[in-house]
Formats: structure tokens, sequence, C-alpha cells
């Protein structure tokens, strides 16, 4: 699955000589996947909207550095997940452990929750609440396995791209996808698995 | 999922298991073990379960109008805001 638009065509001269009309195009293609991405990663629609200018002010500031090795997107990419980052480590430093996940020889912990919750109806599984509950789970995270799962899991990008966004190996990228994964699905387990005791109840 | 020795040496591999990414040879012993391990068979469930709905979700989140105006504005693209 993908939020991401196809194939960009793009002209970077016009882009580096600063054609506003090619810069508008540049923004009206991934305004959307960008605020996704920062809504996401920060829980708070002010705090996305500000991540969003502020990627594309960097971007106009600085497109005559991009040396177009990698895709425009990605480029994006890195720079929004990088102000993201930023905005995370200034308003909840608590979400910066010390914890280095592909470094660390501590196994993750075995799944405590197994319930087979997947028969619930689906207007169940997707309600407001478990909406709600969905977000926390994902702001639970450390931003380190976080910004892993929405880059891959949520907006789409293969193994390869979320290395090239966040410099990681893609062994890395996958130690860090298998655990927030995990963690989610714990978090996500005990959820439904009230759901489905109350849903069982005489 | 403790009852076997093998789920925690599994656990680690669930991920690139449900992406269709792992090796041959690890896939089929994952594969062999799910036969008659039924917690594991309820975690990866559970597993792409969980990802299948951030996915569902998402789709359906819009970006408010307002939101894109906003930013052609301090972009001072405003002359493009309606194409």
């Amino acid at each position: 699955m993908s939020n991401r638009k196809t194939k960009e065509v793009f002209s970077l001269d016009a882009l580096r000589a600063g054609d506003r009309a090619e810069f508008a195009r540049l923004v009206e293609t991934y305004y959307e996947m960008i605020y996704r991405l920062a809504l996401k990663m920060l829980n708070d629609s002010q705090d996305a909207e500000d991540i969003l200018q502020e990627t594309f002010i960097k971007a106009y500031q600085h497109i005559r550095n991009f040396d177009g090795r990698s895709e425009l997107s990605t480029w994006l990419y890195r720079i929004a997940t990088n102000e993201a980052l930023m905005q995370l480590r200034r308003k909840r430093p608590q979400t910066f452990s010390i914890e280095n996940p592909e470094f660390s020889d501590e196994a993750e912990p075995e799944p405590v929750q197994i319930v087979d919750w997947c028969c619930l109806p689906e207007e169940e599984l997707i309600s407001a609440e478990a909406q709600a509950r969905m977000d926390v789970a994902i702001e639970k995270l450390p931003a380190s396995l976080r910004v892993v799962f929405v880059l891959r899991d949520i907006q789409g990008l293969s193994t390869r791209e979320t290395g090239e966004v966040l410099d990681l190996s893609e062994t890395a990228v996958k130690t860090r996808l298998s655990r927030a994964r995990l963690r989610l699905r714990e978090d996500l387990s005990s959820y439904y698995a009230e759901r489905l005791g109350e849903e069982n109840r005489p | 999922m403790s009852a076997h020795q093998s789920c925690r040496h599994l656990l680690a591999s669930l991920s690139e298991f449900v992406d269709g990414e792992l090796d041959e040879k690890l896939c089929a012993e994952i594969e062999r073990h799910l036969a008659d391990c039924e917690n594991c068979r309820i975690v990866i469930d559970s597993l792409e379960k969980t990802v299948s709905l951030y996915q569902t979700v998402s789709k359906t989140e819009t970006v408010p109008d307002e939101v894109r105006e906003r930013l052609f504005h301090r972009l001072k693209l405003d002359e493009f805001l309606e194409s």
C-alpha cells in the first residue's frame, strides 16, 4: 500500500532556478503526504502544520543543494522527518530513550496478549474509540521505532527508501519495524481483548 | 507463546515473515512451526491485522483545505492556490 503519488516528474533546473510555478506544483504534489507523516509522528494538528510549512520553506531554501541522487520525495521526507524528530525532542524528550534498538542485545519481550481478536466486526475494529487507542499506541513508541513504522507501514515506503530517509541500514530498518509492530500488536491486542470480553458477556 | 522453545527463537523473524521477505529456509521453518502452534498463529494474524488497520484508517484521513491554503500563503504561493 502507498499514500504516495506515482512517479514524480519535475524540472530540477526550473526548481533550482527558483521557478515558483514549478515549486507550487511540487508543494501540491507532496503536501498531503508530508502533513500525514507529521501528524502521525506528533499526533497534534498544529505541530503537524508547523512541520509541513517548515519542510517546504527549507526545501525552497535548499533545493539548489539537492543533488538528484535520491528521489525528490525521499529528500522531502528526510527534511520533514528531521523537523518532526527535532520537534519531538523539544516537546517530548521522554520519547527519546537511550534505546538504540538494533545495537541492543536485549530481545523483544515475549508476546503476552494471545487473543484472537481478528474476528471482531470491522466497525468495532476501527471505531472512533479504537482509532484513538491506535494513536495512543503509536505515541507510546520511542521516536526511533515510531518513525520507522510511520514511514514504512503508513506512508508505504520500501525498506530501502526508509533507510535512505533515516540514514539507516536495511537491517536496522527491519529490526526497528519488527519491534514497533510487535509493540503495537501487544497494545491493540489488550484493547481488543477487552472489547471481546464485553461482547461475550451475557 | 512460551509453550515451545522455538516460539521465542522465531519472534524476531515474524515481521519479515508477514512481509514475505524472509529467506526460504527460515520461512519453511516458521510454516512448519505454525502448523502445530496455535499461539504463534494468533500472534501472526494479529500482527498482520494491526498493520492493516493502521493502513485502512490512514487512507480515510483527509487534510483540511485550510491547511493547504495556509501553506500556500506562508510560501507566498497564493496565486497558485486555484490550480
